[in-house]
Parts: structure tokens; sequence; C-alpha cells
């Protein structure tokens, strides 16, 4: 299930091979590394330069010699920040709506998708393909009967259930828990059949534990979905206070007065909890991200 | 995709545990019975209707015929299809020559190459929208500066049509080419390493084994890619919005924009339904099509 991220060790081709690095390998490395710098270079550049922007006043970030390191303007930009938008109300929000989601749908695409892999029953491939081809269904399909739905018939309009239900449909979450539990050896859970356990206990004694590597790739995925949704807590958000913090960064963008200092901080803050995460956790990450295209 | 059960051993299994993998599916199946199946239908039948009378007053195929004689539907529909035929192609491009690069065993600082290209995968679209905007913006911005500063012509980016259409396509490209990447890159190290070792052997030059080998065998994942990349471009909503404005004029007004437009400021939940609808048959369209050409091994 899990992807190697990791190829062949650096270094080795050269050390190991009888003869070391030929010269055809060393004029490709060469070029490989010429492309490849700038590139990566370019890649990196705005991410810099917004946390570089986040610690300097609007009137530095527009000079004529723009900052190319951190000021010391972090705080009064947040400042600004908060009282603009009610940032901290704004980041509570987010957190709650994106725990809640990521907890709710991960027990309900981890159950289906157990479904999906260890049981054989009447209508499985019927409703296993009537989920997939969702996948190519765009979501703008469903957002004006959900909303319709949401706001007007359970009047939910401004609340935490409001963002999180209609997105709790995961396609790929199933998808990808039906590729983890294939894993799960059919003898283990028909052990414990054997020894008089219910389906239910199986499920979440023996199935889940062993799916875990799994389970926390897509929480750190959905979560960060949740995160950075911006489309339809737009729709069902109006109220300032239940803004989550990308509806409000949002609300900030489009105008010309508002501190871009105060955007950077507030967009680094949306962002850098999660590049750690990243960096700390790259090969669950890319696993989770390259397990949904895995096929059968 | 899922080959049939046999039916052998489906049988006494399906004896000793009936209901439980309904029980496992059912809060989701309900879920996705109420936010999707029913939306999905319900949203083909608000497109006969119109919301701005009353309780969804009946109306027949007006919505439909509306949408053939309106100009800023047309605007949108082919800013759409402009920035899907330039960004999606360009983006798998650079995308599969960075999962060849980040798997090349050449390669040093891999743990830094991955690190940069795959990090935007983590900004969300309102961040790195707001990034953008900042950094285009034609009087203070620093791609101007950097221009400039070299000796070029400083660009409006974000006043002129087509400068601003390069800026969506470009923060897309810098957003969603890592994220393929790494896709294409785990369907890369599906390819056994001793299909290349042989063809090193019988004399086959690198960009004979990209080729004949690489891109063969990464077909059914960059088929996945495609899929994947036009019906999320044929929803591209936050880059235009917070970007640019779908400005200047109309210029970098897409599907999505106008959808939001008509359905959450206008409340003409009818006529954005038959927009939504259009967006849903354009992306059948384009899968049928793939699937045809492309999709014999998936």
């Amino acid at each position: 299930m899990t992807v190697s991220t990791s190829g062949p060790l650096p270094g080795a081709s050269t050390a190991t091979q009888p003869g070391g690095m030929r010269a055809r390998d060393r004029r490709g490395a060469l070029w490989l590394h010429l492309a490849l710098l700038p590139l990566a270079l370019l890649f990196l550049a705005p991410l810099y330069l917004m946390l570089i922007f986040s610690s300097h006043p609007e009137t530095a970030i527009f000079s004529p010699n723009p900052p190319l390191w951190f000021g010391g303007a972090f705080g009064e930009n947040f400042a600004q920040l908060q009282a603009d938008t009610n940032f901290l109300r704004t980041l509570a929000n987010s957190t709650v709506i994106s725990t809640l989601y990521t907890v709710l749908s991960m027990g309900l695409t981890s159950m289906a998708g157990y479904a999906f892999a260890k049981f054989q029953f009447p209508g499985r491939n019927l409703l296993f393909g009537l989920i997939l081809a969702t996948l190519t269904i765009p979501t703008f399909v469903t957002i004006i009967p959900q909303f319709i739905l949401v706001a007007r018939d359970l009047g939910l309009s401004n609340t935490y259930w409001a963002v999180i239900l209609p997105t709790l449909a995961n396609t790929i979450g199933i998808f990808y828990m039906r590729q983890a539990f294939g894993a799960v050896p059919d003898d283990l859970l028909n052990a414990a059949r054997i020894d008089g356990a219910s389906e239910g206990r199986i499920f979440w004694q023996i199935a889940l534990p062993i799916v875990r590597p799994a389970l926390a790739a897509l929480a750190i995925l959905l979560f960060l979905a949740s995160w950075n949704d911006y489309l339809w807590p737009l729709i069902v958000l109006t109220q300032k206070d239940s803004y989550t913090m990308p509806v409000a960064l949002g609300t900030l963008v489009g105008l010309t007065r508002v501190s871009w200092g105060g955007i950077m901080v507030g967009t680094a803050i949306a962002t850098i909890p999660f590049l750690i995460l990243f960096l700390a956790l790259q090969r669950l990450f890319v696993a989770g991200i390259a397990g949904g295209a895995v096929k059968d | 995709m899922t080959t049939a059960p046999a039916p052998a051993s489906a049988r006494p299994r399906r004896r000793r545990v009936p209901a439980a993998p309904y029980l496992f599916i059912l809060p989701y199946l309900l879920i996705f019975a109420v936010f999707w199946a029913w939306p999905i239908l319900s949203s083909f039948l608000l497109s006969f209707r119109d919301s701005r009378l009353g309780e969804g007053a009946p109306l027949g195929t007006a919505n439909w015929s509306r949408l053939l004689g309106d100009e800023f539907f047309r605007t949108a529909l082919r800013n759409t299809l402009v920035i899907l035929a330039v960004q999606v192609p360009l983006m798998l491009a650079l995308a599969t020559a960075l999962a060849v690069a980040l798997n090349s065993r050449l390669l040093r600082l891999r743990g830094l190459f991955r690190f940069a290209f795959f990090a935007p995968l983590v900004v969300g679209t309102v961040a790195y929208s707001a990034v953008f905007r900042l950094l285009f913006n034609s009087d203070f911005g620093m791609v101007n500066r950097t221009l400039t500063g070299l000796g070029l012509p400083a660009v409006d980016w974000l006043n002129q049509p087509l400068p601003a259409m390069s800026v969506i396509i470009l923060a897309l490209l810098w957003r969603w080419t890592g994220y393929n990447a790494i896709i294409l890159l785990a369907g890369l190290q599906g390819i056994p390493e001793d299909v290349y070792e042989a063809a090193a052997l019988d004399g086959a030059s690198p960009w004979q084994q990209f080729w004949r080998i690489t891109l063969p065998l990464l077909r059914p994942t960059l088929l996945f890619c495609l899929v994947l990349s036009i019906i999320g471009t044929l929803q591209l909503f936050t880059e235009p919005a917070l970007i640019t404005n779908s400005g200047p004029g109309n210029a970098t007004m897409t599907l999505g924009t106008y959808l939001y437009q008509q359905g959450f400021r206008s409340f003409n939940f009818g006529y954005a339904s038959a927009i939504a609808y259009t967006v849903a048959a354009i992306a059948a369209v384009f899968s049928a099509i793939q699937l045809r050409l492309f999709g014999r091994d998936t």
C-alpha cells in the first residue's frame, strides 16, 4: 500500500559501480541539476516572499526597494488582521470544522472502504461503480441543490454543520481505504470470526489498527482539504463571526485599502503549520496523494 | 476495474454474514444519497424552473435557450476552454518531466527538490491567490520590479486580457504541477527496473527508453491525471475570483465565476443549474473521449 518515495540512494551508483560514474552519467547529472535548480527556486519563491512580506508594513512591501529578509512588523500586521477580520475567531472556526470533518469522514470512508474490500455481497460492484462514477461529476452540479437543502430546508446557514455535512461524501477516501484494507489478510479476519468475534469488533480491533499508516495519510489530506476549502464555506457562511479562515482572507484580498502585510500574515498562518507537517511527514503525504491514483 | 466475484466463494460467506457489509456502508450511503445523489437529480429538475418566481415556478426550457444566446456564458465558456487547452497539457508535460527527474538515480539533494516542488500542495487556493495578486501587482509587484531590474519592460499584468490570463495559468501551474508529479512518480515507481536494464543492454538511449518504455507504461496514470485536471479546470473559481476578479472586463471570467455570480449573487438557481449541467456535460464528453482514445488498459 505504502508507495516507496525514496529511489536508489544518491551516490550509490558512483561508489558501487565498477569504474565509477561514466562520463555520460556525469554530463546527464550536470544538466539535470542545471535545469532543476532554477525551477525549484521559482517554486519556492512565492512561499518565501509570503513569509518575508508578512513581517513588513505595506509601505515597505510597495517601496522601490522591496525587502528580501524578515522585518519586525509581524505583530502589527497580525493586530491589523485581527481588527479587520476577527482572525482568531475564524481560526477557531476552521480548526473545529476541519477536525470534526476529518474524524467523521474517516469513520464513514473507512467503514465503507472496509465493506467494499473485504465482503462479497449482492450489489457490491454496482454500488462501488456508482460511487466511483461521482469522481467524474463536477461538484458544481450539486452545489446549488446542496445550498437549497442546507441553507433553506435544513436552516443550517452559518453553522459548522452547514460546512461539514455536504462535504462528507468523499469518494477519494472510499477508494483509498478500500485499497488499504485490500492488503489486510482474509485469514486473520476469518480466524477472529471462528473465535466468535462480532463483525464490528473485527473491524475496530483487527482491521483498523493494521491500516493505521493509511488512516494517518488520509487524515492529513482530509484535514488539509477542509482547511483550505473556499467556495462552499463562502456560500453557506454569511456572518462574519461564522467565517472560516479562507473565507475571511478572501473578503480582504479583493479590497484595495486593507493591509497586504496583514493578508500575508493570514496566508502564512494558514500555510506554515502544514509546511512543517509536510516536511516532517513527507512520506505519508506523498503516499496519501499517490494512493488515490493507484489502480487495481 | 474490479473483477466479478467468483460465485462459488461468495455464496457460503453470504450465508454467514448477510447484514454486516450493508451496515458498514449504510452511514456513507445515507450521506451520499442526501447530499450527492439527490442534488444531482434535483439540479437537473431545477434547470427547468425559474427560482426567482416564488417556489420554483415551472419554466420549461427557457433557461436552456437563454444559455444559447447568452454572450457572457459564451465568454466564460471560451475562457475556460482556453485555460484548459493551455494549462493542462503544459502542466502534465512539466509534471511528467519533474517526476522522471525526481526519480532519476543521478539526482542529488533529492529531499530538497521534492520539498520545493511539492510544497505548493499544502498552500490553499486563497493563500496563493493573495500572494500572486500581490506579486503581479502592476505598479509595485515583485515580478515587474524584477523585469525592469533586468532592463525589460514592465507588464500591466492584471489590467490587460492576455497578461491576466497568463497570471491565472501560471498560478495554476505553480499550485498543481507538484500534485500531478507525485501521482506520476508513484506510477513511475510501479515500472519494474529490469525493463530498463534490458533496454539499456540492447543499447536503447535514455531518450528512447523514455518514449518506448516510460510513456506507454505511464499511460494509465497520465489518463487519471488528465481526467482529474480537466474536471478541476472546468470548475475553476478561486483563482479568477481572487487574482483577477474575472477581469479586466470579463477577460478571465470562467464557468465557475459565472455560475457563482448567477447562483449566489443573482440567486437565479434555475439558470445556474443549467450552467452547472453544461459543465457536467462537457466533463462527460471529455472523459468519454479520453477513455476511447487512451483507456484500453484502465
